[in-house]
């Protein structure tokens, strides 16, 4: 159990102890012939049990370096790190025991045995009584639809069906700490969707907090309720999904076929014309949710032209951060 | 650790059945190490068709030295000889995956693969282990038998401990398996001599630095009753426990730095 028997109470209810507490990490990575990177400088942030943050920012920002920290695979130059309120150097095993990760591009499968095989050889390695290992591993391929895919190698699966199956892995000791790291890199739509509404559940019912690496705003959006904007080793932004889009402003881009070449859609209220291709067949409208709605806009356009088909761009990831870096700069 | 016992005994047994998943290409690797094993003990055999005596040896001691050192050399390959690999684990991030285990990293490397085609070698070593204490004329007493049971199972873990010494250099020299395999072949290669055919420094090395005359060379001299020479006393076979010690600290050593190493530079 890990529920500690006294909790400081303060006036908004019981203030638990941070699952994770970053103090002024720092990560330099020395090379030679070039000058010392700063890969994490002077992070300090807090994630308390049952958050689920998302952690974003661009490539070689500094993810993976603090992720790599908060796990004891990379120690820090300065500051300190504290994961499940355990020091992640001197106290790695322990770690593992308490904390699952998934890092979409390693794999913790081994790749030559049946699917099944790699589950049963984490239930020893986490020492998972028989009984404890059955229940959960059942639980987990009926939630994440692995059945069908037990008795394949690893090998042979595609990639959704292995990332389910490494979040499958990560999950299986029941860690109180998910960390993932890209979890929907590469998947088709009906695979994210699933994985989302899995770590959705999984976060209700067992109250799991959720660290997670993304390049997929989607995910952001179905998932987190906290976001953590990393540039250069520091934090740009820390607060609400909708504070960020407050900050930088989260426009979603309407795309619409029409049946016909149409003039330029003009005079959208609250939308911004961004363009148009085959003769105006196709054009694009951006729009901010907080002024107004997906509906709104459809219904605006419906009274001009006949629609044949649409779609809605999410707000690119790598455009919100670019923002973030404009407006705080 | 009784438990972390059942993980890894666990994780052995599954890196066995994923090898008899490939019977054919088992069995070609299979017959392909029994050839190395052969082709070395050609190579015994050439050189005492053309002289009786190589240092100190006659043929049939050749054989003792030659069987003993295949023996441990390929008995620790079969169980460590992987670690070379860990450059590429470290490349490929299998590394990383290790430190999210509540396991230890040293553990999980030396469990990751079993080489069960070296039973091959194994196998030619064992073979011409049973000619040479037949054709020794080897009495079954307290002093062979005992030496023969310390050369095997101590020569084997001092084989292992240069696997993992060399596997520890590795953090620091990620294109460094030629530098390692310098090590590791080299010492095998050397335990497969007679002592004496080297000079001096070189036997003091091959004696007290790398231990590799313990495996093999000083058990032979031992349970056939050979006198050796300067800095191969057959006394001296009695200090393989030591040497194995040795070994292992050092490789320990190496290994633990070569860890800390990885943290600092973040492979």
């Amino acid at each position: 159990m890990s529920v500690e028997p006294v909790r400081p109470v303060s006036a908004s209810g019981p203030v638990s102890a941070p699952i994770v507490a970053v103090e002024g990490l720092t990560r330099v990575f020395r090379r030679r012939g070039a000058p010392a990177l700063t890969a994490v400088d002077a992070m300090t942030f807090r994630i308390a049990p049952g958050e689920a943050v998302g952690y974003i920012g661009a490539n070689g920002a500094g993810k993976s370096t603090t992720i790599k920290m908060l796990t004891g695979i990379l120690a820090p130059t300065s500051g300190t790190a504290r994961t499940v309120g355990l020091d992640p150097m001197r106290d790695r095993r322990e770690l593992a025991r308490r904390v699952g990760v998934v890092f979409g591009q390693r794999s913790q499968l081994w790749w030559d045995l049946p699917l099944r095989e790699s589950f049963d050889l984490l239930a020893a390695i986490h020492r998972l009584d028989r009984l404890r290992a059955t229940r959960r591993t059942g639980q987990l391929v009926e939630l994440l639809d692995l059945g069908p895919t037990l008795a394949q190698p690893v090998r042979s699966l595609s990639l959704g069906q292995r990332m389910r199956a490494e979040v499958a892995a990560a999950l299986l000791h029941e860690p109180e700490l998910v960390i993932l790291d890209e979890p929907t890199i590469g998947l088709d739509v009906l695979s994210k969707a699933r994985l989302r509404e899995f770590l959705i559940q999984t976060r209700r019912e067992h109250g799991t907090t959720l660290l997670l690496t993304t390049h997929d705003m989607g995910d952001i959006e179905r998932l987190c309720d906290r976001v953590l904007v990393v540039d250069h080793g520091r934090l740009a932004f820390d607060g609400t999904l909708a504070g960020l889009a407050g900050t930088v402003g989260a426009r979603r881009v309407l795309v619409v076929d029409l049946d016909r070449p149409s003039e330029p859609l003009h005079g959208i209220p609250h939308t911004q014309w961004l363009g148009a291709e085959g003769e105006g067949v196709r054009q694009r409208l951006a729009f901010d949710p907080a002024d107004t709605t997906a509906a709104a806009v459809l219904a605006a356009v419906s009274e001009r032209v006949t629609l044949r088909d649409l779609s809605i761009e999410e707000p690119d990831i790598e455009d919100v951060v670019r923002r973030i870096y404009s407006a705080s700069s | 650790m009784a438990s972390g016992f059942t993980a890894y005994r666990a994780i052995l047994r599954s890196r066995v059945r994923a090898q008899q998943g490939y019977r054919v290409s088992f069995a070609t690797d299979l017959f392909a190490t029994v050839l190395t094993g052969l082709a070395e003990l050609l190579e015994v055999y050439v050189i005492f068709h053309n002289t009786p005596r190589l240092g100190g040896l006659d043929f049939d001691a050749a054989l003792l030295v030659f069987a003993l050192a295949n023996l441990t050399f390929a008995a620790a390959d079969l169980l460590v000889g992987h670690c070379d690999r860990l450059p590429t684990y470290v490349r490929e991030g299998r590394i990383d995956v290790f430190y999210l285990r509540p396991l230890s990293i040293l553990g999980q490397l030396m469990t990751s693969e079993v080489s069960l085609r070296r039973l091959g070698r194994i196998s030619v070593a064992v073979v011409v282990l049973g000619i040479a204490l037949v054709r020794g004329e080897v009495a079954p007493t307290p002093t062979t038998v005992g030496m023969l049971a310390l050369s095997i199972v101590c020569g084997t873990a001092l084989m292992a401990g240069l696997f993992v010494a060399v596997a520890g250099l590795q953090f620091w020299l990620v294109d460094g398996r030629e530098f390692a395999n310098a090590f590791t072949y080299g010492g095998a290669y050397a335990a497969q001599q007679s002592s004496l055919v080297f000079p001096d420094p070189v036997r003091i090395f091959f004696t007290f630095v790398v231990p590799a005359a313990f495996t093999a060379y000083l058990p032979t001299l031992v349970i056939l009753g050979e006198p050796g020479g300067d800095f191969a006393d057959p006394a001296l076979a009695w200090w393989l426990p030591a040497a194995t010690a040795w070994v292992w600290g050092v490789a320990l050593l190496t290994w633990r730095h070569g860890v800390r190493h990885y943290q600092g530079a973040g492979g």
